[in-house]
């Protein structure tokens, strides 16, 4: 048994401690917002923060997030109002979509570290978050809006 | 044997007698058109051809919340969930802030046709889907005006609300709906359609897409997050080789992991196999995981069957050998061979473009529910109505008995019309007498996918003393997507020589084109724009050649060889031309917009300007989807062969266009994705099985290397011209503008796709 905090809320799960945090926020808890894209961290789908930092769910073993703080996409805010959603918004960065979550927790943990990146630093952060319908033109020009709050 | 294609949708064919025939349903074609004094479309001719009752698609509650219906699959392009209901919204004058979007479930005898491909959607539907909203607007007046005990003719519906015209009351859509709904439409003669300057979202590119809200906070449902109560995950161990199946397995080891339930054997079809599932063996569990691992723990033998030793190596080698002899004549325009056999120089450029994989973000999945002879699936389908004909025929059951509930397609790019993973699903819960969903994991989803055909072309073109073009012979060779359809083709159907093959526009006398044999050795399917991809790549990258080797500017060549303003019309020397499947008459080859969109992208990129040293630029112009695309790119290789692209601008032509801001997406998008089929794209196969698996091995763009900059410029027409695709033809310029650029920049000829470290050797 191992507990830890999922978006604010105490869990509790004594199942495979190999199992991916994915399939468990997914499967168990219902929070589908996670996506599977490559289950290999290639793809950056199922990008969550754990403590505050970017970590792809599909390989973070539940063993490996005991007492610790997980927030998904469903916690990052519950109305679109956190400054990253604001800028994807504004600037209608999704097509299909299925990757926007990954990119959004992805972003949002680059700007709560780099208030101020520059385009290097955006793409640097944001190479490993797959989008296939590409989307990379407005992601780029939605995190940079999202840090000067544009 | 003889093939006969009088219209292709990409899913229904039928095997006649005597022979292969693709099936049109050929419903009163004009019907529609003449009905609405409209230009006509290829729309009625689609499987269930078009629905324009108004009852059908749109509901008004008390309280003037408009409901309309979207009927097609939303995988991105917003035209399914934001752009038709919106044009609806419009003719309507219904205030877009009180309108709510309701997904149908798959049922074409009621909406009409549902698949949700070929770039048809706006194409298609612009015109009936404004009719709609048009028809309940007047619905609405001849409601209020009985209402008042007036003459319909004076009151008029604006934004949400009826105004008497003789007294300035008011009323507002709610008030009226349930008289309004329960009217008739009303005839075709007494609904008045807005001009366009009377348009408020039309045209405008102001609505906000409709999921996108749901998007950025997690809430949007795809495939994958269907959930029921206690249902159960599935994978499937499929046959690693195309057309193979299982021999034996031993599931013990499986069953002892814990969370796996059941082990299921699913039959296979054998080919010709349409989209019946591949076969295999099926691990059912209480959690993705449980059944993931339990799958891992199978063990089994696996009978390859014919294709066990498909080797692409070999097979592009044999295609290369077909290439360089004659093939089967289906275009021949003067004298190609006596004309190369007098030119003054030849050119001759032979390409590769190999098989690629779909890869959409949301690999293809499936929930479904089976219980007391009912079957209910939730899934991300480009053809709902496709699926539920398919689900209902491979389980007996009566389509009414069939509920096929489309989710949010997280990417479709053409693998999402095949409904294998569907059916996967409804067999399974049928035998778990359980809600079952199937997981494709990454490797599932890439090796067994439907996969964009593999093509040699080769070109050879003549030219006279002076440097004109005088002779074009085109012969193209690849496997057919009939092969999931008939048994054993090995030539491109007429809607995939229509793609960019004979459908050639240049002005040259002696032109002819050629398709050698190709036989399938893995499923073949359409991939987003399909064989325009090969096609344009070679006479893009052609058109380049013969510039460089003629010193012409590419731009310049490019323009003599559309030459003069005209329309071209194939039908002449090609049998069962292919228009994309609507009238040649309402959507002609007019080489005025093809020179239109190259005139205005050199312009927009400053064509001919200074770069820096290792930079150039490259130029492509395709039609396809009965849209005119042109793209420049700038290319900077750098002395290690490290490639960048900085910019890249495109131009359309797309007729009217209903929502340009999702038509920038699209091209924006259409660039990234180019990059990825460019520099990147091949599925190789050795002993049958496909070598990639999943993005380590099978690369697509990321945002570090992706297009910097894609600026897109849309020509601007009124509504009379007719609107046209924008899902696909942003692909198809992209591969050959990229390596004209590569070209431009280093002097190095790239003819075989992906670059891959062409650039680096």
């Amino acid at each position: 048994m191992l507990t830890l905090s999922v978006n604010g809320q105490r869990q509790s799960f004594d199942g495979d401690p190999s199992m991916p945090l994915l399939w468990y926020l997914r499967d168990e808890l219902g929070l589908t917002g996670t996506k599977f894209g490559c289950g290999i961290a290639e793809c950056g789908a199922c990008t969550v923060h754990v403590d505050g930092d970017a970590v792809r769910a599909c390989i973070t073993p539940m063993g490996g997030v005991a007492d610790r703080t997980v927030t998904t996409i469903e916690g990052l805010s519950t109305d679109g109002s956190h400054p990253v959603q604001k800028a994807w918004y504004a600037l209608n960065v999704p097509q299909c979509g299925y990757c926007q979550a990954g990119q959004i927790m992805q972003a949002a943990a680059l700007l709560a570290t780099n208030k101020t990146p520059s385009e290097a630093q955006i793409h640097e952060a944001m190479a490993g978050n797959i989008c296939r319908c590409g989307c990379y033109q407005r992601i780029t020009a939605a995190v940079k809006a999202a840090a000067t709050g544009a | 044997m003889k093939t006969i294609i009088e219209n292709v949708s990409r899913r229904r064919f039928l095997v006649g007698a005597g022979g292969f025939v693709v099936a049109a349903q050929l419903l009163p074609a004009k019907a529609f058109a003449e009905m609405h004094a409209d230009y006509q479309t290829g729309a009625a001719a689609m499987p269930h051809g078009v629905v324009t009752d108004p009852h059908v698609f749109v509901a008004i509650a008390p309280d003037g919340l408009v409901t309309i219906i979207a009927a097609r699959a939303e995988m991105g392009t917003g035209a399914a969930r934001t752009t038709l209901p919106m044009i609806v919204a419009d003719e309507l004058d219904a205030d877009w802030s009180r309108v709510r979007i309701e997904q149908s479930p798959g049922n074409e005898e009621k909406y009409g046709n549902q698949d949700t491909d070929g770039s048809r959607s706006v194409r298609h539907f612009i015109q009936p889907m404004r009719h709609i909203g048009a028809s309940v607007r007047r619905m609405l007046e001849i409601a209020a005006a009985r209402h008042w005990g007036v003459d319909d003719g004076d009151v008029e519906a604006a934004d949400h609300e009826i105004v008497n015209r003789k007294t300035g009351e008011k009323l507002g859509y709610g008030d009226v709906a349930a008289e309004a709904m329960a009217l008739p439409a009303p005839a075709a003669d007494q609904v008045r359609l807005k001009t366009p300057e009377q348009f408020r979202y039309i045209g405008k590119g102001t609505i906000k897409p409709v999921d996108q809200m749901d998007i950025i906070t997690g809430k949007a449902v795809y495939g994958i997050d269907a959930r029921l109560p206690d249902m159960k995950f599935a994978v499937i161990a499929r046959p690693p080789v195309f057309g193979g199946k299982m021999a034996s397995y031993d599931a013990a080891d499986a069953m002892k992991v814990p969370g796996v339930e059941k082990i299921v054997v699913i039959e296979g079809t054998p080919a010709p196999a349409k989209f019946q599932p591949l076969g295999g063996v099926a691990v059912i569990a209480s959690n993705t995981w449980a059944a993931m691992n339990g799958r891992d723990a199978l063990k089994i033998t696996w009978d390859d069957g014919p294709h066990a030793g498909y080797d692409s190596a070999a097979f592009r080698a044999e295609m290369e050998e077909t290439a360089r002899k004659p093939g089967v004549v289906l275009r021949d325009d003067g004298d190609a061979e006596k004309a190369l056999a007098s030119a003054a120089k030849v050119v001759t450029g032979e390409y590769y473009l190999p098989h690629v994989a779909h890869a959409a973000m949301e690999p293809v999945t499936a929930t479904a529910s089976f219980a007391d002879g009912k079957l209910a699936v939730w899934a991300p389908v480009q053809s709902p109505g496709g699926t539920r004909d398919e689900l209902a025929k491979r389980l007996a059951l009566k389509p009414e008995d069939v509920t096929v509930h489309t989710t949010l397609l997280g990417g479709g790019f053409g693998r999402k019309s095949k409904c294998d993973y569907a059916i996967e699903a409804a067999l399974l819960s049928r035998e778990m007498g359980a809600p079952v969903k199937v997981i494709w994991s990454r490797e599932d989803d890439i090796q067994h996918d439907y996969f964009h055909t593999v093509s040699v072309e080769r070109i050879d073109a003549g030219l006279d003393q002076s440097g004109k073009v005088v002779a074009w012979r085109h012969r193209s060779v690849a496997p057919t997507i009939l092969s999931i359809f008939a048994p054993d083709p090995k030539h491109e159907a007429p809607f995939e020589q229509g793609m960019g093959l004979v459908d050639n526009p240049f002005d040259i006398a002696n032109l002819r084109c050629e398709n050698g044999a190709a036989e399938a050795h893995t499923r073949i399917g359409w991939f987003r724009s399909v064989s325009n991809i090969p096609h344009a790549f070679a006479v893009q990258t052609m058109a380049d050649e013969i510039a460089a080797a003629a010193g012409r500017d590419p731009k310049d060549m490019l323009l003599e060889l559309i030459g003069p303003s005209r329309i071209v019309d194939p039908r002449k020397s090609v049998k069962n031309f292919w228009n994309y499947g609507d009238p040649v008459e309402v959507y002609p080859i007019d080489t005025a917009r093809l020179r239109g969109v190259v005139e205005l992208v050199a312009a927009k990129s400053d064509w001919g300007k200074g770069l820096p040293p290792r930079h150039g630029l490259g130029i492509a112009v395709h039609r396809s989807f009965l849209t005119y695309v042109a793209t420049v790119v700038e290319a900077a290789v750098d002395e290690q062969g490290k490639l960048a692209v900085p910019r890249v601008w495109t131009a359309v032509d797309a007729g009217f266009v209903a929502n340009p801001e999702r038509i920038h997406s699209q091209m924006e998008g259409a660039a990234v994705m180019g990059y990825a089929l460019a520099r990147y794209g091949e599925i190789t196969f050795k002993n049958g099985r496909a070598e990639q698996g999943n993005f380590d091995s099978y690369k697509v763009t990321r945002i570090d290397e992706s297009p910097a900059e894609t600026q897109v410029f849309i020509v601007e027409h009124g509504i009379d011209v007719p609107s046209s695709g924008i899902g696909e033809p942003g692909i198809p310029p992209f591969a050959p503008a990229l390596c004209n650029a590569i070209f431009a920049a280093t002097g190095k000829r790239i003819r075989h796709l992906p670059i891959g470290d062409q650039l680096s050797t």
